[in-house]
Order: C-alpha cells, then structure tokens, then sequence
C-alpha cells in the first residue's frame, strides 16, 4: 500500500486525529479503506477474519451443508417407509435418524441460516461497515461450528442423538438414555445456543446503534425489522433451552434429580422449559422468513411495502405471542383445562398478527406490477403453503382435535407446511434475491423455475398426503407399519414425492454451482431495488460503502436513484463506523471498529473442548476455564489500535 | 453512484458513556438474557417447590450466616461501585485505578464467603430436586461473580499499564461497573429464594 504510507497532511485537518474521507478522491478513498478493513490473504486470513460478509457467507455455507445432511437422512427415513415392513433400517438407527433429522433442521440448518443472512445483509441495509461486535460475531460462528461437527461426528460413531429434537425425559435421562447420546444432543444445544445468543446480542446493538443518519425507527427497512425482533425473541428464549438442558447434563452426569419424581423432581418441568424455548424457536425461524417476503415483495410488484406500521406492529406483536404458546405443544400431558383453554385463545390469537402481515402482502400485489421472476414464485408459493399451515395451526390450537391427532403424521405435516412452507420458500426466494449481491453474477432464472417448480409440487405431494395418514391414525417416529394398516400406497406416494423435493433441491445447488462461474454479470443494482445494500457494488467491498449513506426516505434509492447522500468526516486509516442515537439515528459517535483476530477462533476452540470435556467428566468446566479465561483476556487486551489516541 | 455530502462528523467523539455506546447496548442485552436464565431458574426452585410436599424436601432450610454475609457485601459494594462510575466519567484516572483495586479485593470476597456458602445449603445436591435447584441457583450466580470478577481484575491491570490511558477504557470501566450493579441486583433475588422461600 505505498500509495497510503505517508500522511497526507491535506487530509489532516487542524485538531483531527488520523486521516480522514473529507474530499478525498474516491479512487484514493477506495484504496486507504481497503487498506484499513482488509482480511489478510490465505488460510491465516480466513482463520483471523472478522468481516460480516465473509463470516455471513460461511454461516450460509456451513448452514446449507447441514440442510444436505438432514435432508439425505430424510430420504433415508422415506426409503424406509416407503413400504410396510420393509427392513433397510432398524428401529435403533431410524431413532436417530429422525432425532439427528430434525435436531439438524432446527439447531443447525434453520436457526443459524437466518441468522446468517442477517449477519450478511443488516450491515449493508442500515447503511454501516461491520456489525457492532465483529469478533463476537467470529467466535459465534466457529462455537456453531463445532457444536455441528460434533453431533454428527458422534453420530458416525452411532453415538447419534435418538430420543427426538425435543430430547424429552425420561427416555433421554439417566435412566433410559443409552450411553452418551443424549449428552451429546444436550452440549450441541449449549454450543448452538452460545453462538445464536452471541449474535442476536450483536444484532440488536447494531441495529440499534450502527443505522445509517436519518434511518429513524420507521425508516427502517421491514426485514432488518424482523431481524431486530427475531434477535429478541432469541434473546428471552434460548436461555430456556440452555438452562433445561444444562439441567439434562447433570441429571446424567453428576446425580442432580431435576427430572427424577421419586427424588421430588419431575419429567413434565423438562417439557415446560424445553418447550418456553421451543415455540419461540418456531418464530425465530419464521420471522426473518417474513422479512424476506416484505423484502422481496415490493421490488418484484415495483411499489412500496402496503401497511409498513402494520406489518412493524405485526413483528413485535408476533415476537410478544410467541411466548404464550408454549403448553399448546403439551395438550396431551393432562394439564388443568383451564390452562389449556388460555394456550388455546393464545394460539389462535397469533393468527390475527399473521393474518395481518399476509393481508399486507395480497393488498401489496393487489396495488403493484407484478414480475414473476424466481424470487418472486417463492415467495407466491410461501404465502400459498404457509396460509395452509396456518390454518391447521388454528386446527390443533384447539385441544379436542389436538389429542386426536397428537403424535400423528397429521402434526408431521403441519409443522413441515409452517417450516418448509413459511421459511424455506421464502429462504430460497432469497438466495436468488440477494445471490447477486454476494457473488456478482445472477442465478440462472430457467433452473431457477424448474427449481421451484419442483420444490413446490413436490413439497405438497410429499407432505399434503400426510394430514390424510394422520388422520387415518399413522404415529410420528415408527420405523415401519403392518400391511394391513393400508397406509402403504400413500407412504409410497409421499417417498416418491421426497424424491420430486430431492431433485428440486439438487437442481438449486447445481444452479449455485453454474452460477458462481457463468451466471451473467449482475451489476450494483440487477432487480430495481430501494434499500441501502443496493447502493454499493457486487459483491460489496469489505468496507460495505466508501463513504457512509444518509437516509432521507423509507425506500431510499427509489426516493434517489442515481445520488447517495452520504456523511464525510470518517477516518479512513482505521475501522471506523458510525453510532447514532436508537429512535432517530442522529449520529452520536465515530465508533472504532475491531480488527482481525485469532482470538475468537482460539477462545472458540477453548470453550469447545471444555463443553465437549464435560459430557465425560464435570471437572473439564473447572479445567477448561483456564483455557477459556486466557482466551478471552488475549482476545480483549488492546494492542495498540490506531484509534486507542483519541 | 454518485455521493453528495450532506453531513460532517468530523468532530464527533470516539467513546462516550452509558446508552450513548455500543457496548453499553451489549452490556444491557447480555444482562437481560442472563436475567433470563436466572428468573427462568427461580421459576424451576417455585415449580418443584410447589409440586412438593414439604418443602424444602428432607432438609432444613440453608443457614443464614455464609448468604446473609454474601449479601451484605455485595450491597455494600454498590457504593464503591458507583463512585468508580463517576470518577470513570470524570475520567479521573488515580481515582478510576484506586476504585479499581477496591472493586476487585470486594468482588473476591464474596467468592471467598462461598466457600462456605455451599455447606451451608445443608443439602447436597444429588439428595433430592430441592438440593439440585439451590445448587444450581447459587452455582448459576457463582459463574457470574467469577466471570465479573475475572473481568474486573483484568481491566484494573489494565488501567495501570499505557493503554489503560486511552479514553475508552473509563467507557469499558463504566460498563463493567453497570453489569456489577447486576450481579448484585440479581444475588438480593437470589438470596431472598434460596434462604427465605424455605423458611415461608
């Protein structure tokens, strides 16, 4: 960087410490910031690295890859039930295959993959350079690493979770949990929870702090919204989920009694902790989904958002909610009917908020131009399925029917209709949304129809079938069933569907694959689109914006398409971003920015051990807190950044 | 696209205090998911306690002494805490690294207390739900003294070290202090259902 090495004393103003953006030209701009935010070239860099696009993109990466394993253990479980009595898989290793299925889609697929986009995308969409505590967000990504590797190198090891996503006492306590199993879903869970804590943490403070000036609370782009509650509905409910299952990890390890009734503990406290956590865990999922469809929508119909406060007030209503739901997971446990008819109203009360948010959407289509381009036809078909999941949402909401189809393959296709259908439709409408802003070239539109099409019709033959079965009686998690139950040609219709979805899928990562070489070159801006990460080039240099935007409007690039306001006055020599205050976003500080690190990763790898010590033995906590305690000193210890003179 | 310049930040500060910083922000949402698991906790202790039939079960209730003492401590820290918070804002350096030894000798001695603090209980904590539920609850609140704590020493080295001259570290000196607040807030609770809930 010889061209940046010496001062330029023109750029230093009297009294200002560093050099800074001020008329600088942009060329030069360019250069000194790239000098500033860059990640050193190699392995060591991506090791060190700590730029929310490059984590962002390896959160994708690793969450897509772990959708691969759970979807082929699907397929296994299809294959096995495509006929009564077929003998492919065992009972022992059809349990784990539905506990690893569906503890991956949730732990390490659904969950981290929208968090990843947000650590992606809410940088660029309010208009900053990093998120507000980049190496946090480093060390969250390694910790969900190894919390993913770990499960399923156990599993190879047929040390596989077994006892269902839910991992429910007593069959995963001390007494019917075989060997080490249900300690190892149990510390998957504490590092999973680690990691999305971390970076709900760092959402909320970014979103709150880091906004571009002007982008006052209703300026606020609708999925950075969803995001922002997401992160606090991760923020109340995971602790849940890491208290029961630390709970779970003594019981089995060190004699604590906590689900045990002969010793005054009890089995259903697992449920109520587990399942505080669990039904926020749907919306944690699904909210972002949203996000992407108020994202989507409005530049696809060419007209903004329909009812922005509604859809705002929809969000934080539906963050509130999901809260009260919990005991609608537990109808069949014999709790006092005066407890479940209030989990009753609450459940059906959620439908107003999501009623809402889709009335907003159909009145947004209503008013537009619509263009049926591929992100586009996902999200026509989330608002299709997830309407139909809702509405047997509102079904089993009621506790009569409930205990009817409790267990059964009906409930199966419920919540694969709300997950599949509110979260993954519109998840895939948003790789092919924002696939050219983080690569640079467009996905192919034709393998992007034949996509759809395939998911979609597949998705519904495989699991429409399903409410039918479970109405006919078929329990969830049996490895096979007679003959003479007569749900062998519907079985076999679904497996054969499974493998519709199956190629759907292969052919969206084909079209990854094809894409990232040959797909036509995309341009700052390919779809017309109005919000702030459109405004810089594609992919995004690694300091976001060369100079920082000011927002003025709702939909700031259709309000100025060719001009970006932007702030002057930043120091270019350093990372530096803005910090403005939470309603209005007035700025209030030039916040220093960290730099690369390996701490994260080491203090990641000190923590992994000692989570993993501890399913052998309790004295790893006390033995890896050295590790973990050098760690964290090295990682916060200054060491002399630029900005520590001012 | 072209960039047109409407605002100078120049002159703005690097660091400020409370709500104004990021960290502060951070600060304020790790304590509310630690206050979380905490209040999630207490909920257990009432749960089981309810579902029992005597309660605590098969033990006396935890000795006063070792947790009253903890208590008295640790309210007693508020007032050095929130005197390093002033000077930190002040930017009072002889001040902030004398109140930084003192923060650091007060958060070492309720550790010390609990060493007696666990017998205390009179229950052990494979015995019955109830020794679990008080072992977890004071041991959830041990973590978090160790780690404040741990925090607090580190940050008291540093102030006397260079670095501990730059102006940002009377805000992580401040932040620090705020999560302390916590820490004790959350022991007045925690006490009051381990040591008092038993004796209602």
């Amino acid at each position: 960087m010889s061209g940046i090495a010496g001062k330029p004393a023109e750029h230093t103003e009297q009294g200002l410490k560093g050099i800074r953006d001020t008329g600088l030209e942009e060329v030069r701009l360019r250069a000194f910031l790239a000098h500033a935010w860059r990640t050193p070239k190699g392995f060591y860099g991506w090791l060190v690295t700590v730029d929310h696009k490059l984590i962002g993109r390896r959160y994708i990466v690793t969450a897509f890859l772990f959708l691969i394993l759970a979807g082929l253990s699907a397929l296994a479980m299809r294959f096995q039930l495509a006929q009564p009595e077929a003998g492919h898989i065992g009972p022992d290793l059809y349990n784990q295959l539905f506990t690893m299925h569906g503890t991956t889609m949730m732990f390490l697929f659904a969950v981290p993959v929208m968090e990843a986009f947000a650590i992606y995308l809410v940088p660029l969409m309010i208009g900053t350079r990093n998120v507000a505590f980049p190496r946090l967000n480093a060390f969250s990504y390694w910790v969900y690493l190894s919390g993913g590797l770990m499960i399923w190198i156990a599993f190879a090891f047929e040390t596989g979770a077994d006892a269902g996503w839910f991992s429910y006492v007593p069959l995963a306590g001390p007494e019917y949990g075989i060997g080490k199993r249900p300690d190892f879903w149990a510390q998957m869970v504490t590092y999973t929870e680690v990691s999305a804590l971390a970076v709900a943490v760092e959402i909320i403070a970014t979103v709150f702090k880091q906004r571009a000036p002007g982008m006052s609370l209703d300026r606020i782009p609708l999925y950075v919204w969803s995001v922002l509650v997401t992160a606090f509905v991760i923020l109340f409910a995971m602790p849940a989920v890491m208290v029961s299952s630390t709970m779970l990890i003594l019981d089995r390890l060190v004699g604590t009694k906590f689900f045990d009734p002969a010793a005054g503990g009890d089995a259903l406290l697992w449920q109520h902790l587990f399942w505080f956590f669990g039904h926020p865990e749907v919306y944690i999922i699904f909210i972002p989904a949203t996000g992407f469809v108020s994202a989507i929508l409005p530049t696809f119909v060419r007209r903004p958002i329909f009812g922005y406060l509604g859809i705002v007030l929809s969000l934080i209503s539906i963050g509130f909610l999901s809260f009260g739901l919990w005991v609608h997971h537990m109808f069949a446990t014999g709790l006092p009917q005066l407890g479940e008819s209030f989990f009753t109203a609450s459940s059906m009360m959620i439908a107003i908020p999501s009623g809402i948010q889709i009335f907003c959407w159909i009145a947004t289509i209503w008013g537009g131009r619509p263009i049926f381009a591929t992100p586009m036809l996902f999200v026509l078909g989330f608002i299709f399925t997830f309407v139909i999941g809702g509405l047997t949402g509102v079904m089993v909401a009621s506790v009569p029917l409930d205990l009817q189809v409790h267990d059964t393959y009906f409930v199966v296709a419920h919540f694969h209709y709300v997950l599949v259908g509110g979260a993954v439709f519109p998840l895939l409408g948003a790789v092919y949304y924002w696939f050219p802003k983080i690569t640079g070239r467009m996905l192919s539109e034709r393998l992007g129809r034949w996509n759809f099409w395939l998911v979609f019709l597949g998705f519904n033959l495989t699991f429409f079938p399903m409410h039918i079965l479970g109405l006919q009686g078929m329990p969830r998690r049996v490895y096979t069933y007679p003959p003479a139950s007569g749900w062998g040609e519907m079985n076999l219709l679904i497996s054969l569907s499974s493998l519709v979805v199956f190629a759907g899928f292969a052919l969206f990562f084909l079209n990854l694959l094809l894409s990232l070489r040959n797909g036509r070159i995309a341009g700052d801006n390919p779809w017309g689109a109005s919000t702030l990460e459109w405004a810089t080039t594609s992919p995004p240099p690694s300091y976001d914006f060369s100079r920082l935007p000011v927002v003025t409007h709702r939909e700031p690039l259709w309000a100025e398409p060719d001009t970006l306001p932007v702030v002057e006055g930043l120091r270019v020599d350093a990372r530096e971003v803005l910090a403005g205050t939470v309603a209005d976003a007035v700025p209030q500080l030039r916040v220093p920015s960290a730099d690369n690190s390996i701490w994260p990763l080491l203090s990641a790898i000190a923590v992994g051990g000692a989570f993993l010590g501890s399913i052998y033995t309790p004295w790893a906590v006390v033995w890896g807190a050295i590790p973990v305690s050098i760690g964290f000193i090295c990682w916060f210890w200054p060491k002399g950044e630029p900005e520590d003179e001012e | 696209m072209r960039h047109r310049p409407v605002a100078d930040v120049s002159h703005l500060p690097t660091y400020d205090f409370g709500s104004a910083s990021p960290m502060w922000w951070g600060t304020l949402a790790f304590i509310a998911l630690e206050a979380t698991g905490f209040a999630l906790a207490i909920g257990t202790y009432f749960y089981l306690a309810v579902l029992a039939r005597h309660w605590p079960i098969g033990a006396p209730a935890p000795d006063l002494l070792p947790g009253t003492a903890a208590l008295i401590i640790l309210v007693a820290s508020v007032v050095p805490n929130h005197l390093i918070e002033f000077w930190a804002r002040r930017q009072d350096l002889a001040k902030v690294r004398l109140g930084m030894v003192v923060m650091s000798i007060v958060g070492i001695l309720p550790l010390i207390v609990r060493i007696w603090e666990f017998p205390a209980l009179r229950i052990s904590w494979d015995q019955n739900a109830y020794g679990s539920i008080v072992w977890f609850l004071l041991g959830l609140h041990t973590t978090h003294l160790l780690t404040d704590v741990g925090d607090t020493i580190v940050l008291a080295v540093l102030m006397f070290t260079q670095k501990g001259k730059a102006g940002r570290r009377f805000s992580d000196v401040s932040d620090n202090a705020f999560y302390w607040d916590f820490v004790v807030v959350s022991w007045v609770v925690l006490y009051l259902v381990i040591y008092w809930a038993p004796r209602m």
